[in-house]
Parts: structure tokens; C-alpha cells; sequence
């Protein structure tokens, strides 16, 4: 593995060492090691050409507590707001000796153009690219749902996963969904049939078009955000009736079988797509989310930049 | 390849080693002993069962994996982590010893001393391994060995322990690739 | 100059010696004694090669391709005969810009350059460019097109549909449906789904082309619909043809050979408007091609500078070049796959184009006393495409690498040898 462009990068078995990695790591890193030497020298480059404070820190939290080098470069201020190509950028960063990338951009696939070796040879990792993958946030799903609901299972067989919401524009529901049946889980994505991509029945998925027949049957519930500028494209008559229908609310949680969690990658909009007693109950694991996340992409910086440089890769 | 150390050399040189860290320690309270994954491991919880049987008590033993702190991790591929357990009572102020199965260029160790600094400050740490086959390649020096094995650089030691390969033995034999 | 083409293959079959003297075919016996001869034996000729479809960039992107590069990229592709779009910088909606493109192709040489006149002023949608003035000009302009853009007024389409009836004109819609399409990036599909690259339904491209052809219907004008991409959009041609509507359609070889499938690296040299479709959309286009529903291929030769293909996708420019490569591509998908054989080939690439456009000099027999517009194929030999070795300015070809058949080896333009030899 040279590059975590997406999750169809991974097999399952990368998959599942990567989320063993990371149990090693939070367990070493909540006991007796804060701090570790293993990219000690190496330089990761946080490229951000879209806001997202959340994963940024991530990222350069799992940077540094192994030790490598971080450098922030966000679009707000930099030559990526001033209209620099994205190649130019990347050459930039080759002839900063970046042995890492990892971009945040607005443009569906960037991530992969970065990855092409005329532009740069270090390893690019996608953290969101426009509406197509968030493997990390996956990953990180994916190691949150393990660890409450898998038993001691390396995988997720049999576990009932919902994803709810706006799945046309959402990254991490197209990370989740390849990512989720990969190891094993039940998916079902819960929309309004305009927030559904079209072909999306090639997925290995269920889908459903209502939500109060499903929260009975999942282990975990992922919320989705709505984005506010959805608003205005008419994929729902009002934000009240998305909430009516697709809401999380106190009722719904009460429908929930017992040990189910509730999930929801950030940030949320409480009052839309879920309640404020939804998002603060004791079913959810949405703060633990957070701290999962540094875990796991330490494991992923680990993986990719801990060895010998590996010519060619996955891709 | 052929048997340099059969299943009953192997049980003698943990009961021995077992004795010679009491002796060096003056009995088991302020000893903890930390095996290096894998084989070293089990390595450590036989000695802690040498000792147990003859003190009575009960030795503090855990795991120290040192992959994260290797010094050669940029020529491999990254590996599999394994597992770190501190015994509760931690390493502060106690006699560390640090068990491994084979010492051989010494890289293994000074990346366990490295990880057991990150962890805390113990009041001195010392080395037992099962095999010492020579060609150090750092200042470093097994406090405790089974057995002294003189090899060539291109010869492969390999230690089999019932838990991981089924049977008790270590075998010599002449390297291919170095 | 005058030549004797012995033992050429003709689209027929049939094997055949050709005298060019001057600007004509001529009978043999009537060749002056100075003539070159040359040996055309396994050889297969064509009427030199029409293409309804060219973006020459010129005025205005000069940096991207030029008419003179695209005139020489145009003969090494063998085709005598290319329209230039309208959607240059200015946009040629006035008889002025008409006459300067026209001119700048004669002053090349190498082939005839027919420029096609915007619908709408500035590509607009909106208002009726002078049209009429540019049927008049020096150009003769006969086709007309916003292609880039679609007439999307239903009532500006009318107007023009009739307008050119005075001239026997023809209006070329590029058919895509602008609401359904805004910021499309790719065919709508599982593709898209999983790239998360915005779709462009089937449906807004075969909703305008059903429209017009009723238009047409109605005003009974012509039509033509450029690059058809969808097996829907070549039933309603064929539904059309049946009505007796006057409507011709085209298809780009790109569309014949490629899927969606080649986004999945996202690499914009397959980015194009409109958007390469699937695979059952492929097989239904060469069907169609097959049985005349599509009357022509055209190339929609698009080049652009290597900064707009070399970022990401959504910001990339759409568009391919395709005049080096259209023979050879619809060698391999439609002759080679036994749909078509060479005299098909003459029709759909010659013969049809010239018709549609009204090019007087070009899709003629290879008779005597026919303009000497002939292309010569060497269809047994086979070539690894190379962006670096091609004539256009712009090296955005999707076929880099590609081992296609069919190597162009002379095209006569006007009697004229203007590339090999």
C-alpha cells in the first residue's frame, strides 16, 4: 500500500490490520507511551483546500505523536486560493520533500491526480475529496462499531449498519459503504430517494425510504449531515419535513434495540438531522469518534510511511 | 539443519535463568519481567513460572513491543504491531528484565530500552535471552543466557517454543539469503 | 502535378487505376507523359474524408490549435474537408469572423475549411445571430450550431430551424438539456455513483433531441443532431427517420470505443461534452451507425492546452482531439467487427457529411471528372497512437497508447498530394 486514496485500495485483510494497529496504538497511547519515534524525520504536509478544523487536527495530532513533521497548508491565505494549479502545488510540496500528503479537497478525485507520479512521489492520503471517499473516517467507523458490537470479532459478520441521510453528496457514506461490506456488515442507506445517488442499486446495500421501519432491526445508526447549502437544490420541501422523516429523535432512539449506538460523523446539526438528546445520549459514541480517529490514522500513517518506500503500490 | 538445543536443554536453561535473577535480585518482589514479542513473550511468562514455583509468589510479567521504535523500520515493510502490557505496578523504581529469544546484532534490544524509556525510569534493567549467537553490532550484553551459540553471520538460528510452533527446540542452519 | 494510382482497392472491393491531372480525376488514357505513378496495390481508397465537427480554436485560443495545425492534423487524418465550430473568441456570428476562418484554411492549403455559424449571437441562446449574412458571405456558411451549448429555447429553435430554410440550411443541436446537466461532470451511471462525480442523465440529452425532431417535424426543416451518446436518443432518431422528419445525427468515434469506465482514475483526458456512456450505449451506437439511423462520423476534434486537462477533473475543460485517429477508430469498431465494410465507410465519413453540409466538392464518386479528393488507407497495417507525433497542436487524445488499425498513407486535396508520399 503506497497511497489511501480510497477504500477500494484496501482488502480486507489491510483493512482489518489497520484497525488491529490502531487498537495497539490506543491502548500504548492511553497507557504508557504519549509519544512515539516512528516517523521521526519523515515531513507530513497537511494539504486543506476546503475547511475542516475536525480532521485537520486529526491528522496532525496522529503526526505528531508519532513524531514526524507537520506542516499545515490550508486553502485560506495560500497559493491554492490564489488560483496555483494543483500540480503546481504538488511539486511544490516534492521539492519540500514532503514523504506524505494528506489532502482535504472541494474536487471529487483530486486526491488521485496528487497520487500521479509525474506530480509527486510521496504517499497522498485522501482525508475527503469532494462527494466520492473519507477512508479514514470509515476506518474509523468501521474500528468504533468493532469495538463496541464485535465481540472480540477482527470483523463486522452480521452486524446491522443504517446510514441516514443525504448519501448523493456524502464521502463518508461511500467510504462506509464499501469499507462496512467489506468486513462483513449489513448496510442499509436510509434517504429520501432525491438524496440517493442514481445507480446506486448496484451497491451492495439495502435501501430504504423509511427510517422507522429500520431503526429497529440495526446494531448502529450513522447520521449524516445536511448540509445547508442543500437547502436551496430543492432535494426536500423543508428542512422540517427532512427532520420529520429522517430525524433522530427521542422516539426513534427509544425504537432502538438496546445495545444499538448512534453514530454521526461531524459536525452535526442538532434540531435537523438529529436531536440534541439523540446526539448527547448515552447510545452515543459520536465524541468517541473523535478520539478513535487519532488512533486510526496514526495506524494509517504508520502503515504507509513507517516501512521502506514501496515503488508502485496498490494503484 | 540440525538441533542445537533440545526440549529438555531448553527447560534446564529457564529454570537456571529463573534462578539467576533471584539471586541477582535478591528475591521476586521488585523484579518485572518484560518479554519482546513474540517468542520472548512466552520466553517471559516460563521464567515467571520458574519463579513462581520456587519463591511461592507471584512475579510481575508483561509484553514490550519494541516495532515502533526499531531503527531499521525504513528497510521493511511495516509490520503487524504486537502487544505492549505493563504489569500495573509499571516499571517505576522497578528491576526490569527484559526477555528475549535470540540476541543477535543487539538492534532489538536498544529499540525495547528506547520503548521502556518512553514508559518510565526503572531502577536498572537487564537482559535475558534464551540464545546468544554473537555479532553485536551495539554495545549491548545479555545479563542472563541459555545457551552461547557461535555462528556464522550467514547461518539462521531458529527457536521453536511449544506455544507458537507446536514443539520445544533450536535449530542451526546454513543461510541462504543474509 | 498529375499521378497515376495504380491498383487501388476501391470502397467497393473492386480494384481500379486512378489518373489525377490538375484538380480532377481523368481518364488514364488522357495523363500527360510527366505523370508520378504510384503503386496503391493492397491499398484501400476513399472520396477524401468529411468531418461536420471541428473545433480549430482559432480566433482566440491560438495557444490550443490553429486552423493552419488543424488543417495539417486534419489531412494526416485523412480527411479534405473540416467545419470549423463556431465557438471561437470572437464567436463566429458575423460574416466577418466566418470569412477570416474561411480565408485562414485557404491560405493553409491543405484542405477546405467550412466554417459553421453560431445560432445565437455569442452563443447566447437568446438572440438570433445575423445568419443570413453569413450564408452570403464568401464562406457560403450552411450549417449553423451553438455546439458547446445547447439551443435551449424552444422558440429560438424554431426560428432558426425555419429561418435557414431560405438558404437549405441546417441547424446542428447539441443536444443536452442545461437544468439537468448543471455542472455535470460525467455520465450518470454506477460510475458517477461511485466516483461521486456529478451525472448527466441519458435523459437530458434524448429530451432535446426528441423536442427538436418534432420541431423539425412541424417546421419541416432540417436538423441534425451532433454526437449522439445514447441507445434512447438513436431510437428517437430512428422513430424520426421512419416519420419521415428531416433529421441526420452524428456519432464521434470516441463515442464508438470508449465507456465511462475510463473516469475511474479520474484523469480528464477522458473528460468530454457529452460524456463518453456505457457499454450497452456503445454496442446501440454502432448499430445504429450500421444501419444508417446515424448518418456520419465526426470527429468533435477538441483541443486544449495540456494545463486544462492536467488538474483535477471538475475543473478540467471537456473535450478530446480526434482527427488523427477517427479512420482508425472506426476501422477497429465498426469494419474490423464485420458492421460495416469500406463502401459503408465512404458513405458515413464522406459521402453523407458532404450531403448534410451541402460541401459541393467533396463526398463525390472517385470517377473521372470528380474532384481529386482521395484518401489512401493502408488497412492491414496497425499503429501505436503517440501524442507527441501528432500534427495538432493539442495532445489531449484518449488514445496515448492505443494499437489501432489502419494507417493513413496519402490524402489528395484538389488533385493535390498534401500529406504522404
Amino acid at each position: 500500500m503506497k497511497h489511501l486514496l480510497s477504500i477500494n485500495d484496501l482488502s480486507r485483510d489491510e483493512s482489518i490490520l489497520i484497525l488491529d494497529t490502531a487498537a495497539e496504538l490506543a491502548r500504548i497511547s492511553d497507557g504508557p507511551m504519549k509519544k512515539l519515534p516512528t516517523l521521526r524525520g519523515r515531513t507530513i504536509v497537511n494539504l486543506f483546500a476546503e475547511d475542516s478544523t475536525r480532521t485537520r487536527i486529526s491528522f496532525e495530532a496522529a503526526a505528531k505523536r508519532l513524531s514526524a513533521d507537520v506542516i499545515n497548508f490550508s486553502a485560506k491565505g495560500s497559493s491554492l486560493s490564489k488560483g496555483e494549479s494543483l500540480k503546481d502545488t504538488a511539486q511544490t510540496l516534492q521539492a519540500m520533500g514532503a514523504d506524505a500528503v494528506v489532502i482535504r479537497h472541494p474536487a471529487s478525485g483530486a486526491p488521485f491526480r496528487l497520487a500521479d507520479n509525474q506530480w509527486m512521489s510521496g504517499a497522498v492520503i485522501n482525508a475527503g475529496d469532494g462527494t466520492h471517499e473519507h477512508p479514514s473516517q470509515a476506518l474509523l467507523d468501521a474500528y468504533t462499531i468493532r469495538k463496541h458490537l464485535g465481540k472480540g470479532a477482527k470483523d463486522l459478520a452480521g452486524l446491522r449498519v443504517a446510514i441516514v441521510g443525504d448519501i448523493l453528496h456524502s464521502r463518508v457514506a461511500r467510504s462506509n459503504v464499501l469499507l462496512l461490506t467489506k468486513l462483513g456488515a449489513h448496510v442499509t442507506l436510509v434517504a429520501p430517494p432525491t438524496l440517493l445517488p442514481f445507480g446506486v442499486d448496484s451497491w451492495p446495500v439495502i435501501i430504504s425510504y423509511d427510517l422507522d421501519s429500520v431503526i429497529p432491526q440495526v446494531d448502529a445508526i450513522m447520521m449524516l449531515r445536511i448540509q445547508q447549502e442543500r437547502m436551496h437544490e430543492i432535494f426536500f420541501p423543508s428542512a422540517r419535513e427532512y427532520s420529520r422523516y429522517f430525524g433522530l429523535n427521542r422516539d426513534r432512539i427509544n425504537a432502538l434495540n438496546p445495545n444499538a449506538i448512534i453514530m454521526h460523523p461531524g459536525p452535526m446539526n442538532r434540531g435537523l438531522e438529529i436531536t440534541a438528546d439523540a446526539a448527547d445520549s448515552a447510545r452515543s459514541v459520536i465524541v468517541e469518534q473523535v478520539s478513535n480517529g487519532v488512533s486510526v490514522r496514526m495506524a494509517i500513517l504508520y502503515l504507509l510511511l513507517g516501512g521502506a518506500p514501496i515503488e508502485g503500490g496498490i494503484n | 539443519m540440525k538441533t542445537v538445543l533440545p526440549a529438555p536443554d531448553i527447560s534446564r536453561a529457564i529454570v537456571r535463568i529463573a534462578h539467576e535473577i533471584l539471586e541477582r535480585y535478591d528475591g521476586a518482589d521488585s523484579i518485572t519481567l518484560l518479554g519482546i514479542p513474540t517468542r520472548g513473550a512466552h520466553l517471559a511468562t516460563r521464567i515467571a513460572a520458574a519463579i513462581n514455583a520456587i519463591e511461592g509468589g507471584q512475579v510481575a510479567v508483561g509484553t514490550l513491543d519494541t516495532t515502533m521504535h526499531r531503527d531499521d523500520l525504513r528497510t521493511r515493510s511495516p509490520k503487524a504491531l504486537l502487544p505492549t502490557l505493563i504489569p500495573t505496578a509499571g516499571v517505576e523504581g522497578r528491576h526490569v528484565v527484559l526477555v528475549d529469544d535470540v540476541l543477535f546484532s543487539g538492534r532489538t534490544i536498544r529499540a525495547a530500552l528506547d520503548a521502556l524509556g518512553e514508559i518510565g525510569r526503572p531502577t536498572s534493567v537487564s537482559l535475558a535471552v534464551l540464545v546468544d549467537r554473537g555479532h553485536r553490532e551495539l554495545p549491548i550484553k545479555a545479563d542472563f543466557v541459555g545457551k552461547n551459540i557461535p555462528t556464522s553471520r550467514s547461518e539462521i538460528i531458529k527457536v521453536n517454543l511449544v506455544e507458537v510452533d507446536g514443539t520445544d527446540e533450536v535449530t542451526i542452519a546454513e543461510g541462504g539469503v543474509k | 502535378m498529375s499521378y497515376l494510382l495504380k491498383n487501388a482497392t476501391m470502397p467497393n472491393g473492386s480494384k481500379a487505376d486512378l489518373a489525377i491531372h490538375d484538380s480532377h480525376f481523368v481518364a488514364v488514357s488522357s495523363l500527360p507523359k510527366d505523370h508520378q505513378v504510384i503503386d496503391l496495390a493492397g491499398k484501400q481508397v476513399l472520396p477524401g474524408l468529411v468531418d461536420l465537427h471541428t473545433h480549430l480554436r482559432e480566433p482566440g485560443f491560438e495557444e490550443s490549435e490553429t486552423v493552419a495545425t488543424g488543417s495539417l492534423s486534419a489531412v494526416r487524418g485523412g480527411f479534405t474537408a473540416i467545419s470549423a465550430m463556431a465557438n471561437t473568441s470572437p464567436v463566429a456570428d458575423t460574416a466577418g469572423v466566418v470569412e477570416q476562418v474561411y480565408r485562414l484554411g485557404q491560405a493553409a492549403g491543405l484542405c477546405d475549411v467550412f466554417p459553421i455559424g453560431a445560432v445565437t449571437e455569442g452563443l447566447n441562446g437568446q438572440t438570433l445571430s445575423e445568419i443570413g449574412a453569413m450564408a452570403d458571405s464568401a464562406a457560403r456558411v450552411r450549417v449553423f450550431s451553438d455546439d458547446g451549448k445547447c439551443v435551449f429555447d424552444p422558440l429560438i429553435m424554431r426560428r432558426a430551424l425555419e429561418y435557414v430554410k431560405k438558404f437549405d440550411g441546417v441547424i446542428a443541436q447539441h443536444a443536452q438539456e442545461p437544468t439537468l446537466t448543471q455542472d455535470a461532470q460525467m455520465n450518470e451511471g454506477a460510475m458517477s455513483a461511485q466516483l461521486g462525480l456529478k451525472g448527466w442523465p441519458a435523459v437530458a440529452e434524448e429530451a432535446i433531441i426528441a423536442r427538436d425532431v418534432l420541431l423539425a417535424e412541424h417546421t419541416k426543416s432540417r436538423l441534425h443532431i451532433c454526437h449522439l451518446t445514447t441507445a434512447g436518443g438513436v431510437e428517437i432518431i430512428r422513430w424520426a427517420k421512419a416519420r419521415g422528419i428531416q433529421v441526420t445525427a452524428e456519432v464521434t468515434p470516441h463515442h464508438l470505443l470508449l465507456t465511462d469506465d475510463y473516469a475511474k482514475n479520474y484523469d480528464p483526458i477522458f473528460k468530454v461534452n457529452p460524456p463518453l456512456r456505457l457499454e450497452s450505449d456503445v454496442l446501440a451506437l454502432r448499430a445504429g451507425l450500421a444501419d444508417g439511423t446515424i448518418d456520419i462520423v465526426a470527429t468533435d476534434h477538441a483541443p486544449h492546452s495540456s494545463e486544462s486537462k492536467d488538474c483535477e477533473w471538475s475543473v478540467a475543460s471537456f473535450g478530446m482531439v480526434g482527427l488523427e485517429t477517427a479512420l482508425s477508430i472506426v476501422i477497429k469498431t465498426m469494419v474490423e467487427t464485420g458492421a460495416m465494410n469500406y463502401e459503408a465507410v465512404a458513405q458515413r465519413l464522406s459521402i453523407a457529411p458532404a450531403r448534410i453540409a451541402r460541401y459541393e466538392n467533396h463526398g463525390q464518386v472517385l470517377e473521372v471528372g470528380s474532384v481529386a479528393n482521395l484518401t489512401v488507407v493502408d488497412t492491414a497495417a496497425k499503429w501505436v497512437v503517440d501524442r507527441d507525433l501528432m500534427s495538432t497542436r493539442s495532445k489531449n487524445t484518449p488514445f496515448h497508447g492505443f494499437e489501432l488499425p489502419g494507417v493513413v498513407t496519402h490524402t489528395f486535396f484538389s488533385g493535390k498530394l498534401v500529406f504522404g508520399g
